[in-house]
């Protein structure tokens, strides 16, 4: 985890790792931990978390209750309440001019240079933080329920955030527009004037959207977006919500204890486990082929009808009580192919290099000393091969053991 | 009472206590909360008084001393550590004597009120239907009409000899005082009633009463504590205001609102005696913060969010570290070396 | 619409049971108090005034069932009849009463409503600062919530009246220069013989609305759609107003208990002012055992206090548009 030099240039213009998404760098965190409460007993939330949004991309955040998945994000916009203090880390946000994001897909990778504004988001003014909050960007609270103004018509919410940024706009502008983002997701403008208990929850959902993507941000948080509504209504917000990012164009860091729907439509997982981040890989390729034996127990896990409680085969236990982490690697006490180094050391935070791509991976296993089991050295799926995400809701694929040597194939 | 938040999915709801699995329930530790702490001295030193208080009087604080203070008057000294009434009672034994039918007014019709609200806050809340509707709306009822003006016609027909009985003032006060008490418990039954382990009792066959009194009311420890010192401070403030007017007499003791009746009666306040009517008033006030202050520390552990300085900012300030929290910016305290340089491993090659 | 219905229901019940309360309390009463101060009474009072009074409470030539007696308490009621008082020359009790509530109700409303107001705008900023001086001073108004309002009133007098002579420390208005009306002599005369008695209830009921509103605002703060304020870049008076909107709601639905409290307190607030008001009156019929102004008193100043609470529903109802859900 480099010691970030100063954010003078994004360290990473424009991906070439072939497999990832490209784009230029939108945030960049760098051995961020966020503790709750000072003094005598901290509770480490989070611990050394690096993490790269892309432009465009969409990183799905998944972990256990109390993963400290929530509590990255927050802290990453400065949301964190009292008693969350950021303790160690960097965090800068890329402000590109708008407009000047092309869509990788299209195979059209700009090389004029465009710079865009660097943003320390621990450090730097509380007027800058405020001014790149929501304009570039927003956060999908988990309830809309909760985080809609209960005494306030949505319309009125709506333009009350448009006219903090938009000086400019008239009234009429701001209804004018208030009706447009209503009609983006889907909502009658006529619902302007009610109130959000009005609303039925897949409705609220959709206004919170809105009034999340009011002011054309670049990077979405959402936290949770989906998890208080039922199947059908999760699954066309969830639709609704890709279409509108292909047409805004905007990055999404999606948290969800829900593996199997980031499969879906994250380009990137990461997995967080008491408060590390353990795994970080494009979303087939750590399906397919897990490095880390947490993300190896989660693919394998049970889809969970209530909370966020996982049960994994095969691994016993569940995640400790983040006042009292074990020493050494947090999952040592549940992994089975747990060694003595384990218990004692933190593992190094690696970088991978496979056919897939690069990722991150937090385990002793795979330092190159240690001999890697079977079930953690599968191939990952080829990069670029037009192969069909697994689809939604197909939990506990079973994963077929390789060996190392098969792997050198390449081949799937 | 360490309650710390691990992330927001597990921030503690409005009242872990009811919440929380009983065995796991955070014990309330008195010495953490100080306003409690200095509540319950202050409480204690009362209680003490009210037990010993008419042995330990200097005077018979009836009898008719005769006024020989120094200059001839009956301000404080001498033998009188707070003085004489016109009449010469000694006034240091009257609030001495007095803090017992004080109390005893205060507590016995906090016990009456909250065991009035317990009854029929929990029933209202366990049962619902018919009977909640009918209990709420009495309750309602009660908690709509105005207490003191109804004490004060009641208290009109009975006589004040015979309202100052201890027993009869506490009825009446506590007939009045319930309503608040069994609105917050009824809603607290409520939210109850659909948990698992009361949900249990009802599938394993226990009767109504039982789980009432063995599954929800230990769960509602805190909230009955609050709703028992809110109607001992009402019951306080009303005895007193019943005594100042006369209303109700303490007999052969004094209280200390017919302490301040006699004052006012004898224009102490125009004449400048302040050591006749200061003394019981404070007495009432300090008693009546003392309750409040316990009620703070209750509330503060029913909902921690209510602390006054918040947890970062408690424990930043012993580490040495200024930091006031503000909404929307979490504060940054960098204070831990970033970790290493990334091992960049080549597993395998991209073909 | 139906929420009004049903709260115009509730308080019409709650009058039925203030009425049948007060039709109950002097016959509740072991030993017929009643009966024994007739009996005083056969020499001094009027023939007239003795037979209605025997009336109102069933007695002598009289003599009737209890439901009789009831049925003839609400016809009395129904044509706006509260019956005589013995101690103020056998004047009518509704007059009485007409001549005092004014005085009472102007005070008590007026004091309330400042004190709303300042607790709660004090409550918000001890909530919204957390951690400043403000919140320092909560446990200090704990002891000025905890001190009885006469003794509050009596040191007001000591100290602004006895002492430094700012304020009349009795009655509402002065007697000998002033005549009842509207003119300015007459009301600015009133104002400042209000002052002590408004600020002894402002004083001693404030700080009930301050933590109530502090404690609102502490909770109402961590919710978040004031989260999603402040991270929206709404300007801070805004995002302070979501809050408060809010948090006032809990603050006039407690409005009911807080009137019950307020208006016993103005009732002694008044006795040590003399404050010409209904509690003084109070006081006076409860001294000269004028039972029926005891009665007619106790049954107005509930049914003021309803309407009172009945307005607090209608301002809740309009400020939290939940309420107005139609099922």
């Amino acid at each position: 985890m480099s010691v970030a030099q100063g954010p003078a240039t994004p360290s990473l213009p424009i991906s070439s790792v072939p497999g990832e998404p490209v784009g230029e760098t939108l945030l960049e965190i760098r051995g961020l931990s966020v503790d709750y409460g000072m003094g005598n007993q901290p509770v480490h939330a989070v611990d050394d978390v690096d993490l790269v949004i892309r432009r465009g991309e969409v990183v799905g955040l998944a972990g256990e209750s109390g993963s400290g998945k929530s509590t990255l994000a927050y802290a990453i916009a400065r949301l964190l309440r009292d008693p969350g203090v950021i303790t160690a880390g960097e965090a800068y946000f890329y402000d590109w001019p708008k407009g000047s994001y092309q869509d990788a897909g299209s195979g059209q990778v700009r090389k004029t240079a465009v710079q865009p504004r660097v943003v320390d988001l621990l450090t730097d003014d509380k007027r800058v933080i405020r001014s790149v909050r929501w304009s570039e960007i927003a956060v999908v609270f988990q309830s809309a329920l909760d985080a809609l103004n209960p005494v306030l018509r949505i319309g009125r919410l709506i333009d009350d955030v448009l006219k903090a940024h938009e000086k400019d706009m008239s009234k009429d502008e701001r209804v004018a527009r208030a009706k447009e983002l209503l009609g983006i997701v889907g909502i009658s403008p006529d619902r302007l004037n009610s109130y959000p208990h009005e609303l039925s929850g897949g409705m609220r959902q959709r206004v919170m959207i809105a009034v999340a993507v009011a002011l054309q941000p670049s990077l979405l948080i959402m936290d949770e977006p989906t998890t208080a509504l039922d199947v059908v209504i999760q699954r066309e917000i969830l639709e609704e919500l890709m279409d509108l990012r292909e047409r805004l164009g905007f990055s999404i860091l999606f948290i969800t204890h829900d593996l199997s729907l980031l499969i879906e439509i994250a380009d990137t997982i990461a997995v967080m486990y008491a408060g590390k981040l353990v795994e970080k890989a494009p979303a087939k390729a750590l399906f397919r082929a897990p490095r880390h034996p947490y993300t190896y127990g989660l693919t394998k896990s049970f889809p969970s009808l209530h909370g966020d409680k996982v049960v994994m085969v095969g691994i016993e236990g569940s995640p400790p009580d983040l006042r009292k982490v074990p020493s050494g690697c947090p999952f040592h006490p549940r992994c089975p192919w747990a060694m003595d180094i384990c218990t004692t050391t933190v593992p190094p935070a690696l970088e991978l290099h496979d056919v897939s791509g690069s990722r991150q991976v937090l385990c002793w296993l795979q330092d190159g000393a240690h001999e890697v089991p079977p079930e953690l050295a599968l191939v990952p799926p080829v990069a670029g091969t037009e192969e069909a995400r697994p689809s939604m809701r197909v939990h506990g694929t079973p994963v077929h053991a390789r060996t190392i040597d098969e792997g050198t194939t390449g081949e799937h | 009472m360490e309650i710390v938040d691990v992330s927001k999915e597990q921030v503690p709801p409005l009242t872990p206590l009811a919440a929380a699995p009983r065995k796991r329930r955070p014990k309330l530790r008195i010495t953490k909360s100080k306003k409690m702490l200095a509540g319950l001295v202050i409480l204690g030193f009362f209680v003490v008084m009210g037990v010993i208080g008419p042995w330990v009087a200097p005077y018979d604080p009836n009898a008719l001393g005769d006024l020989t203070g120094p200059g001839g008057t009956q301000s404080p000294g001498g033998h009188h550590l707070l003085g004489q009434t016109t009449i010469g009672n000694d006034i240091f034994s009257q609030l001495v004597a007095g803090t017992r039918p004080t109390i005893e007014v205060a507590f016995l019709s906090g016990v009456i009120a909250t065991a009035l609200a317990i009854i029929i806050g929990i029933t209202a809340g366990y049962m619902g239907g018919l009977v909640d509707e009918v209990l709420s709306l009495t309750a309602n009822i009660f908690l709509v009409l105005p207490a003191l003006p109804l004490l004060i016609a009641v208290g009109a027909f009975l006589g004040p000899d015979r309202a100052g009985s201890p027993w009869v003032v506490s009825l009446i006060i506590a007939a009045t005082g319930w309503a608040w008490g069994a609105r917050v418990m009824r809603a607290q039954a409520m939210s109850m009633r659909n948990r698992d382990f009361v949900e249990a009792a009802r599938i394993g066959g226990e009767s109504t009463s039982r789980i009432i009194l063995a599954e929800i009311m230990p769960n509602l420890s805190a909230v009955i504590a609050s709703s028992f010192l809110f109607t001992t401070l009402y019951a306080i403030g009303t005895y007193v205001g019943l005594g100042f007017l006369n209303v109700v007499s303490a007999g052969p003791h004094y209280n200390w609102g017919t302490m301040l009746f006699d004052a006012t009666s004898s224009s102490a306040v125009e004449a400048g005696a302040w050591w006749w009517y200061v003394p019981p008033g404070l007495a009432i006030a300090i008693l009546g913060m003392s309750l409040a202050l316990i009620n703070f520390g209750i509330d503060e552990y029913i909902n921690p969010r209510l602390r006054v300085a918040t947890g970062a900012g408690k424990a930043a300030k012993a580490a040495g570290v200024k930091l006031r929290p503000q909404l929307g910016f979490t504060p940054v305290v960098r204070k831990r070396a970033v970790a290493t340089v990334p091992t960049i491993v080549q597993l395998e090659e991209a073909p | 619409m139906r929420i009004f219905i049903r709260r115009i229901g509730f308080y019409l019940l709650a009058a039925v049971a203030a009425v049948t309360l007060d039709f109950f309390i002097p016959r509740m009463v072991p030993g017929d108090p009643v009966l024994t101060a007739l009996a005083g009474l056969k020499g001094s009072a009027t023939p007239g005034a003795l037979a209605a009074l025997q009336a109102q409470y069933g007695e002598g030539a009289n003599h009737a069932g209890l439901w009789h007696q009831y049925a003839h308490f609400w016809n009395m009621l129904l044509h706006g009849d509260l019956g005589l008082s013995l101690s103020l020359g056998n004047t009518k009790v509704t007059t009485i009463i007409g001549q005092h509530i004014w005085w009472t109700v102007i005070l008590v409303g007026l004091a309330t409503v400042i004190s709303f107001v300042v607790g709660t705008l004090i409550g918000t900023l001890a909530a919204w600062r957390r951690g400043s001086w403000i919140e320092s001073l909560l446990p200090l108004t704990t002891f000025l919530q905890a001190m009885p309002y006469f003794f509050f009133a009596t040191l007001l007098v000591l100290l602004f009246a006895v002492q430094l002579n700012w304020f009349p420390a009795q009655g509402g208005y002065d007697t000998f220069s002033s005549t009842v009306g509207l003119n300015w002599a007459f009301v600015s005369d009133a104002l400042s013989h209000a002052v002590l008695p408004a600020l002894t209830i402002v004083g001693a009921s404030l700080a009930g609305w301050i933590i109530g509103m502090r404690n609102q605002v502490v909770t109402v703060a961590d919710e978040d759609y004031v989260l999603l304020a402040e991270a929206a870049g709404l300007p801070r008076r805004r995002v302070v107003w979501y809050a408060m909107r809010n948090a006032i709601l809990p603050q006039i639905s407690s409005f009911a208990l807080a009137l019950s409290f307020v208006v016993g307190g103005s009732l002694l607030t008044e006795i040590v002012f003399s404050y010409p008001g209904i509690g003084f009156i109070l006081l006076s019929a409860v001294k000269s055992l004028d039972y029926s102004l005891v009665q007619g008193i106790f049954l107005v100043i509930t049914l003021v206090v309803l309407a009172a609470n009945f307005i607090a529903d209608i301002v809740y109802v309009a400020l939290d548009p939940r309420t107005r859900q139609e099922a």
